[in-house]
């Protein structure tokens, strides 16, 4: 695919808009938010991101990443114009047209957003179908915030309440958001819990404190999805990495539910 | 199809190596080298041994190889061009001599690599493999075949199944229509049916734990002190991974020279810290019991599950090659009987 349009979303965090460099390949491809896919630069190896764009979005993809290793060392070095292999979608989806007539929590912490996006977006495009949409999005400083032109889109529409977060020490002067960890802030904005439904996504250590508070706010199990990211190379079910249990991450997930992710042991 | 038996001279199976050498498949067969037993490809009849109780490599390389080169590239000023390896180009493979245990391991891979998605690197050497598996008249204490479904004598996973008579003549059970058909393009070398019956030649293992209870145990043993207790001296060396016939998990690397490059499938193994540890240096199995517990239980309790197979065919090598002494079959004799 050629890297259409690259944009620094913060340090060392990039997005790369893709486009399918095979008419044929552009033609056929298909996917649902909540999906990933492989990307590689050949000579360094492939890495696992999700699809952040929306496929409401059509004619290409987006995904962000976090410049960290040596394949994503080598993607953060292309430039616009630039040919990255891809190999997907994969994995399951978030099941949004269950979601209709619902209120949607988005709950999501540092680079965890580009997972978040793809759906917000997808359910942001489908406005009518869903009731009010709340986003909460913590970050450890506020250069951290990913995504910056999109968080002010968001904060100016009047169908969307973004909440943005910042970990204490990691504000600057003029922040005028919030201050303090995502599970406290959910805790402190209490969002009801009637009629919706959270995604949550973000660090394992952050989502291991959002769920009892999204219990308390009486959200039931099977109301609170999340993405899961465990380490992976195959993306089908073969290469043994990812397994939580017995599922796989690449094919029974990376979409669970809280009451499914009860059930698995905590290897995540 | 229905099994057929037929009888083959000691003098005629040296006939039917040749013949099928002669006809152009690759033979990977054991032989002695350095005092120590493995199969290599293409030995003269002459070194081929029967005469062994368990080869230290299982034969999984030959459809799952230690390095599978998955596609070609070149890189330069214009961008880059990838290549596909040409699967049609994959000889055919007469594996001569797998124990009947060896022969099932192809199956516990074949569970893995032809669910859901279905591996065409796997399937195009499976499907151009031919096994002339041979019973096992001996064993030794770390062989467990009978505890996990199989024995000395299974057909299971061999196309053709060899089994020294006492008369020192072979007794041959044709299992497929692959085996049928190598047995018809030589039907001079085979003879009508021995009276001595198989079982009497046959290695005596005794079973010694119900894998149906192990992986019954295993299914609220997630949590259980047994892992941290019975993997202390794990030095996470991966060498049981390697040997064992039904280890599939792999990692994919890229390796270049100047140019051009290749993107590898490399075996890899759970037992390894490395493997799950994420960009963030947050590790889900962090420490070697939860590696442990990962490798009996992906073996005796997901993969029942999920790929209606076993992952593991009782060989042993796991336990004879690992440097610290851990043994498989002590542990699921334990496993079978945790509360």
């Amino acid at each position: 695919m050629e890297v259409e349009k690259i944009t620094e979303e913060a340090p060392e965090v990039k997005t790369f808009r893709l486009k399918f460099k095979n008419h044929e390949d552009a033609e056929k491809f298909e996917f649902k938010a909540g999906q990933f896919g492989e990307y590689s630069v050949m000579g360094e190896g492939e890495s696992t991101f999700c699809i952040a764009s929306a496929p409401t979005r059509k004619g290409y993809i987006e995904c962000t990443f976090r410049k960290a290793g040596r394949v994503t060392g080598a993607l953060a070095n292309l430039e616009e114009g630039e040919t990255i292999g891809f190999r997907g979608p994969y994995g399951n989806i978030f099941p949004i047209d269950e979601w209709k007539g619902k209120n949607l929590l988005y709950i999501a912490g540092g680079i965890a957003l580009p997972p978040m996006r793809c759906v917000i977006w997808n359910t942001l495009d489908l406005r009518e179908n869903y009731k009010d949409i709340t986003i909460i999005y913590g970050a450890r400083t506020v250069n951290d915030l990913v995504y910056k032109q999109e968080l002010k889109e968001w904060d100016e529409r009047p169908d969307v309440k973004l909440v943005t977060t910042v970990d204490p020490g990691g504000e600057t002067p003029d922040w005028k958001g919030e201050v303090g960890f995502v599970p406290t802030v959910l805790e402190k904005i209490a969002p009801s819990s009637k009629d919706t439904i959270a995604i949550v996504c973000g660090p394992p250590i952050m989502i291991k404190y959002t769920f009892p508070v999204l219990e308390k706010l009486g959200f039931t199990e099977d109301t609170i999805f999340t993405t899961l990211e465990n380490r992976m190379k195959c993306g089908f079910g073969k290469c043994g990495r990812c397994n939580v249990g017995k599922y796989f991450v690449c094919k029974d997930g990376p979409v669970f539910t809280y009451k499914q992710l009860k059930e698995l042991p905590d290897e995540y | 199809m229905e099994l057929e038996r037929k009888l083959i001279k000691k003098a005629s199976l040296e006939k039917l190596y040749q013949k099928l050498q002669a006809n152009g498949n690759k033979i990977f067969a054991p032989i002695i080298k350095d005092g120590k037993t493995e199969f290599h490809y293409n030995p003269s009849y002459a070194e081929v041994t029967y005469d062994h109780i368990q080869t230290i490599q299982s034969l999984k390389n030959t459809v799952f190889p230690k390095i599978e080169n998955l596609v070609r590239f070149t890189t330069d000023r214009n961008g880059t061009e990838v290549t596909e390896v040409d699967l049609a180009k994959v000889p055919s493979l007469v594996l001569w001599g797998a124990h009947p245990c060896d022969a099932a391991g192809f199956k516990a891979l074949k569970s893995i690599f032809m669910w859901d998605y279905k591996d065409e690197y796997f399937n195009s050497r499976m499907n151009k493999m031919v096994v002339i598996g041979l019973s096992c008249y001996k064993c030794d204490d770390n062989c467990f075949c009978t505890s996990v479904g199989l024995n000395p004598g299974a057909t299971n996973g061999s196309d053709i199944l060899l089994t020294k008579l006492s008369t020192g003549d072979y007794l041959a059970e044709i299992i497929t229509e692959k085996g049928k058909e190598i047995v018809n393009a030589a039907a001079e070398l085979f003879e009508a049916a021995p009276a001595e019956a198989k079982e009497g030649n046959l290695a005596q293992v005794k079973q010694q734990f119900s894998h149906e209870k192990v992986t019954k145990n295993l299914a609220g043993a997630f949590e259980h002190p047994f892992w941290v207790e019975n993997s202390l001296r794990c030095i996470g060396c991966g060498a049981c991974a390697f040997v064992c016939p039904a280890c599939a998990c792999f990692d994919i690397q890229d390796e270049t020279k100047g140019k051009t490059g290749k993107r590898l499938r490399c075996w890899d193994s759970c037992g390894f810290g490395l493997f799950t540890i994420h960009t963030s240096g947050h590790n889900p199995r962090e420490v070697q019991s939860q590696r442990w517990r990962q490798r009996i239980m992906h073996k005796f309790s997901y993969m029942p599950e999920r790929n209606e197979s076993l992952g593991c065919i009782g060989c042993g090598r796991c336990s004879r090659a690992c440097p610290v002494d851990m043994n498989i079959l002590e542990q699921l004799i334990a496993l079978e009987k945790i509360q």
